[in-house]
């Protein structure tokens, strides 16, 4: 993430690391051959965001583990599927890894066991002063800048949403406010993030 | 603007239940707003991954390494006439469920027709017609609202439940809607996954006679052998007429 190439033809500027981006995906691009050194190379550069994001949602360390492995697999397995004309690589694989994630938060049996950390966990809002984000970066600093310009609500129902694991209907219920308003701020919160931080046309 | 448009940022955050999910994914190959927008917010969403960042234990890299050295990657998509690509996708992985739907509808019409083509699903088809059929047939009809409607109807007789669908919504992506029969005691029992198809009949797996309810969910496609979320449909055999 941190070293700096020359931004490749194509890539919209701001894009975080747009250097990055272009060898992660040329990376995938060779997993599709067959390239097992090309995977271990992009699973080196993704496996802190990868692993974080899984264990953000997950909670437990093991679980979180598990839905990583399986997410990396899926993305060796698919890695010809990858098209760097729809999005970067680690988007690509972070948006499999979540949903993994959450999938594994919403079976029946890690519903009860969620719930209780949940009630433990919930009163401060704000994560960022955990073990977890000493591995800060400047992309993590611009996201946070970025996440911090949101209202209260937008960032908490994106928070909830996307780390939270929850639905929106959920989500709506713990803000206590209409479902369309969950809907809306969810939705005009990652809009926000998207423009701040530059990503698409 | 539609209510359906308004999900994008649920959908890019997988905030939606399974059965918004499947509707918002059919509406999603529709209009291209919103797979431009969606695929926007997923990138956005992912960049709040960097903030939660986390160094992954050794035996991860590990895993990782020997798993995909035992798998080989798919091969590539190739183009497929049909546009929608991923309905298309997912109709070629069903293509035999959907051949035998059909033929259960075919043979169903003309019950003296001659199948040269019988295959191993042949013995199902007949028994679809045995259940619905049957003197002591008792049905249940649920109205599953944007998701369609279903009935199951039951023989005892024959040992056998069959469900007829009507308008029913594709199963999210990477999802496949598992039957389960439901004892009295509410023990499920898995009874197969039901094909991709809006309409159709099919003929669950497993002893019927003694099912107090048979149910549906939403599960991973290979499906799982219990129950992992809620059941989108339960049908009530106790209730049946």
């Amino acid at each position: 993430m941190d070293h700096v190439r020359p931004v490749p033809d194509g890539v919209p500027p701001g894009t975080p690391s747009p250097g990055d981006a272009h060898r992660l995906s040329e990376l995938l691009r060779r997993a599709g051959l067959g390239d097992e050194a090309a995977f271990a190379e992009f699973y080196d550069a993704t496996s802190a965001r990868a692993y974080g994001l899984a264990l953000r949602v997950v909670r437990n360390p093991a679980h979180a583990e598990e839905v990583a492995q399986e997410a990396y697999l899926d993305a060796w397995r698919s890695s010809t599927r990858f098209d760097p004309d729809r999005g970067s690589a680690a988007g690509w694989l972070l948006t499999i890894v979540h949903r993994k994630a959450v999938d594994r938060v919403r079976s029946v049996e890690a519903a009860t066991a969620r719930d209780e950390t949940w009630n433990r966990e919930t009163a401060p809002t704000d994560h960022d002063q955990t073990a977890e984000a000493a591995h800060a970066s400047l992309d993590a600093a611009r996201v946070r800048g970025a996440v911090a310009t949101l209202t209260d609500v937008q960032r908490r129902a994106v928070e909830l949403t996307y780390f939270g694991g929850y639905t929106h209907t959920e989500v709506a219920t713990l803000l206590d406010v209409p479902l369309g308003t969950a809907k809306t701020r969810i939705r005009d919160g990652l809009i926000r993030l998207r423009d701040l931080m530059g990503v698409g046309s | 603007m539609s209510d359906l448009h308004k999900l994008t940022g649920a959908y890019a955050m997988d905030a939606l239940d399974e059965l918004e999910r499947a509707r918002f994914e059919q509406h999603l190959a529709q209009c291209e707003d919103c797979r431009g927008e969606v695929a926007e917010l997923r990138e956005t969403a992912a960049m709040l991954a960097e903030t939660v960042a986390t160094p992954a234990p050794a035996s991860l890299r590990e895993s990782v390494l020997t798993g995909i050295s035992q798998v080989r990657p798919l091969p590539p998509e190739v183009p497929a006439p049909d546009t929608h690509s991923s309905a298309a996708h997912r109709g070629r992985r069903w293509l035999p469920f959907l051949v035998a739907a059909v033929l259960a509808l075919v043979v169903g019409v003309g019950a003296a027709v001659i199948q040269p083509w019988a295959t191993d699903d042949a013995p199902r088809l007949t028994a679809a017609e045995q259940v619905l059929r049957a003197d002591d047939a008792e049905k249940v009809f649920l109205d599953l609202g944007e998701a369609g409607r279903a009935t199951v109807v039951r023989s005892k007789a024959a040992d056998r439940a069959v469900i007829v669908t009507e308008d029913m919504v594709e199963a999210p992506e990477g999802k496949a809607y598992e039957l389960w029969l439901m004892s009295p005691d509410g023990e499920f029992t898995p009874a197969g996954l039901m094909p991709d198809a809006a309409d159709q009949t099919v003929v669950l797996e497993g002893s019927a006679a003694q099912a107090a309810a048979v149910g549906i969910t939403v599960e991973p496609d290979e499906g799982s052998p219990q129950p992992t979320t809620e059941p989108i449909a339960l049908f009530d055999l106790t209730a049946a007429t």
